[in-house]
């Protein structure tokens, strides 16, 4: 395997894209065309790997006992965070916190930062293309805190519309959350220029990369955002592990979302004092196997290097969107943006999602259809859903020749 | 003479069984599906919708000489094949037939993975107001 870099930027080396087949055993060992990875990515050989040496040689819990084990697990743990902070550029390891998920990472800031800075009548902007998991915290805490969402319009093409920033943000502005890469359009946002937008009107910004951080470098520093979420599953790493950066100066002074074990400084039955950055949101025991296998497939991604699989994916989707808009007159792609990566998104004219996705799985195909968690955006389009083709670095061009054959034969079945 | 519900899922059965393949399979179900026609002097309205549908299926019932008459539909077209011969099975039966009948045929004719209880479409939650439908009646 290849050695770790200090960054998830990695060298300029040409990459050996069959042989990094190799190193995913679902997909590797079957004739499965796994085109649903912006729902979930398969997994590395070096995720077992790391998980199963944890296992046998180093697991217990963390940051309580005095025993060498525990030790050894702590250490393991906290080089986890550092692994992360070093891939996404944090000033501060300690800017990185463990959660659940991006949806954990939202609900939890939507939470602290609501109950630090809301008012009655302040006001969250998202945009129209945000997946369910930054909408519905937010419209949470708006019920709690007597506030307003406003959102940024999303244009025919699937791009936001710049021109209206002006007119959304301003002094009751509190927060701006926004989508870096749409899941449901491949659509990649502008999020430096959008960043320094509200930072001019004052404006902390948090960014949901779940579908960013799988697909290109991320330097939170270089896009000065003040928050960032994004989930282990979605690039190669384990279920139920999430990371949410904050900035210091903003992040350490909020509240604690969830009260428990390891957050805490003293606790007496009158009041309890908490612990500083990253323990304060990290109440109860982590997903310590999680974080350290994650921490193995972060430097398993950062060996192949993320602007080799930018651009890998960014070629894959370019070949299968082309190819759509040359060769399928019946299709219709939603999300037509200048700049996007990874996802595509469609509609065989007259037909419903669901029966594509149903024929092209018989055929040995997964696709998603459906609103993708994204009603909001599908009602703007004025459609219930779409066919859903996400590749990952992994996928072929041999296989995007089979998809589009299966297509083929899936429309000929509808007639 | 009708036949029984039994009588009605074996021929359903023995018609799926005369497809080699799944594209047969999915042809003869849209093909169901395109038949399947919503009474134009009904309305179809949102509070007819199942539940839990990626799809969106519409499902009314009336009474008929004791017996439940169905009206369903639905917008993707497998899901209405399969909604069809729903209804060719359960319309036009008695609450007490509909109750007494075990809903495997689906897994007999090899599209068991269309009932999942996902939520991958309604049919299931489809099954199960029809049958819920079916014990209100008897009760009352």
């Amino acid at each position: 395997m290849s050695p770790t870099l200090t960054n998830g930027f990695g060298s300029k080396a040409r990459v050996d894209w069959d042989s990094i087949r190799l190193d995913f055993p679902l997909i590797s060992g079957n004739d499965l065309v796994y085109f649903d990875n912006a729902a979930s990515s398969q997994k590395p050989k070096a995720m077992l790997q790391a998980m199963e040496n944890m296992v046998e040689h180093s697991y217990a819990n963390v940051h309580r006992g005095v025993h060498t084990l525990s030790q050894e697990a702590t250490d393991q743990y906290e080089a986890a965070r550092k692994t992360v902070a070093r891939f996404i550029n944090a000033a501060d390891d300690a800017e990185v916190v463990f959660t659940s998920g991006t949806t954990d990472s939202i609900n939890t800031i939507a939470f602290s930062f609501g109950e630090a800075h809301i008012q009655p009548g302040d006001e969250i902007l998202i945009s129209g293309m945000e997946h369910h998991a930054n909408i519905v915290p937010w419209q949470l805490m708006a019920q709690r805190k007597g506030a307003f969402i406003k959102v940024i319009p999303v244009l025919e093409n699937g791009s936001l519309n710049l021109e209206s920033l002006d007119s959304l943000m301003g002094p009751k502005t509190k927060l701006l959350s926004l989508v870096w890469v749409s899941n449901s359009l491949g659509t990649v946002n502008p999020i430096p220029y959008i960043i320094q937008k509200a930072h001019a009107y004052g404006i902390p910004v948090m960014v949901d990369a779940a579908q960013a951080a799988p697909h290109m470098p991320i330097d939170v520093q270089a896009i000065d955002c003040d928050f960032l979420a994004f989930s282990a599953h979605k690039m190669g790493g384990p279920t139920g592990l999430g990371i949410l950066y904050g900035k210091r100066a903003l992040f350490e002074n909020l509240p604690p979302y969830r009260g428990g074990g390891d957050m805490i400084d003293r606790v007496t039955f009158e009041k309890t004092t908490f612990q500083g950055l990253p323990f304060r949101f990290e109440a109860g025991t982590p997903h310590i196997l999680g974080a350290v296998a994650f921490a193995a497939v972060l430097n398993y991604l950062s060996g192949i290097g993320m602007r080799q699989i930018e651009e890998r994916e960014r070629q894959l989707s370019h070949s299968l969107r082309c190819q759509l808009k040359a060769d399928f007159p019946e299709i219709q792609l939603l999300g037509t943006a200048p700049d996007s990566v990874s996802v595509v998104s469609f509609l065989v004219k007259g037909h419903h999602p669901m029966d594509v996705g149903v024929l092209l799985d018989n055929q040995k195909i997964a696709v998603r259809t459906g609103h993708h968690c994204c009603q909001p955006l599908m009602d703007r389009f004025g459609i219930h859903g779409t066919v859903r083709a996400s590749l990952a670095f992994y996928n072929t061009e041999q296989e995007i020749a089979r998809f589009l054959l299966a297509l083929r034969k899936t429309i000929r079945l509808l007639r | 003479m009708n036949p029984s519900m039994n009588e009605k899922a074996d021929m359903l059965e023995s018609d799926f069984a005369m497809f080699d393949s799944w594209e047969e399979k999915y042809e003869y179900l849209m093909d169901l599906g395109r038949d399947l026609h919503w009474p134009k002097n009904r309305a179809q309205t949102d509070n007819m919708l199942i539940r839990g549908c990626q799809s969106r299926v519409w499902l009314d019932h009336e009474m008929k000489d004791g017996k439940m008459v169905f009206y369903a539909s639905s917008e993707a077209l497998i899901v209405k094949g399969l909604v069809a011969m729903l209804l060719s099975l359960y319309s036009g039966r008695t609450p007490a037939e509909i109750l007494a009948f075990k809903p495997d045929f689906i897994d007999r004719i090899g599209l068991s993975q269309h009932l999942s209880p996902t939520r991958s479409n309604g049919l299931l939650s489809m099954l199960n107001t029809i049958q819920r439908t079916a014990i209100a009646l008897q009760n009352a």
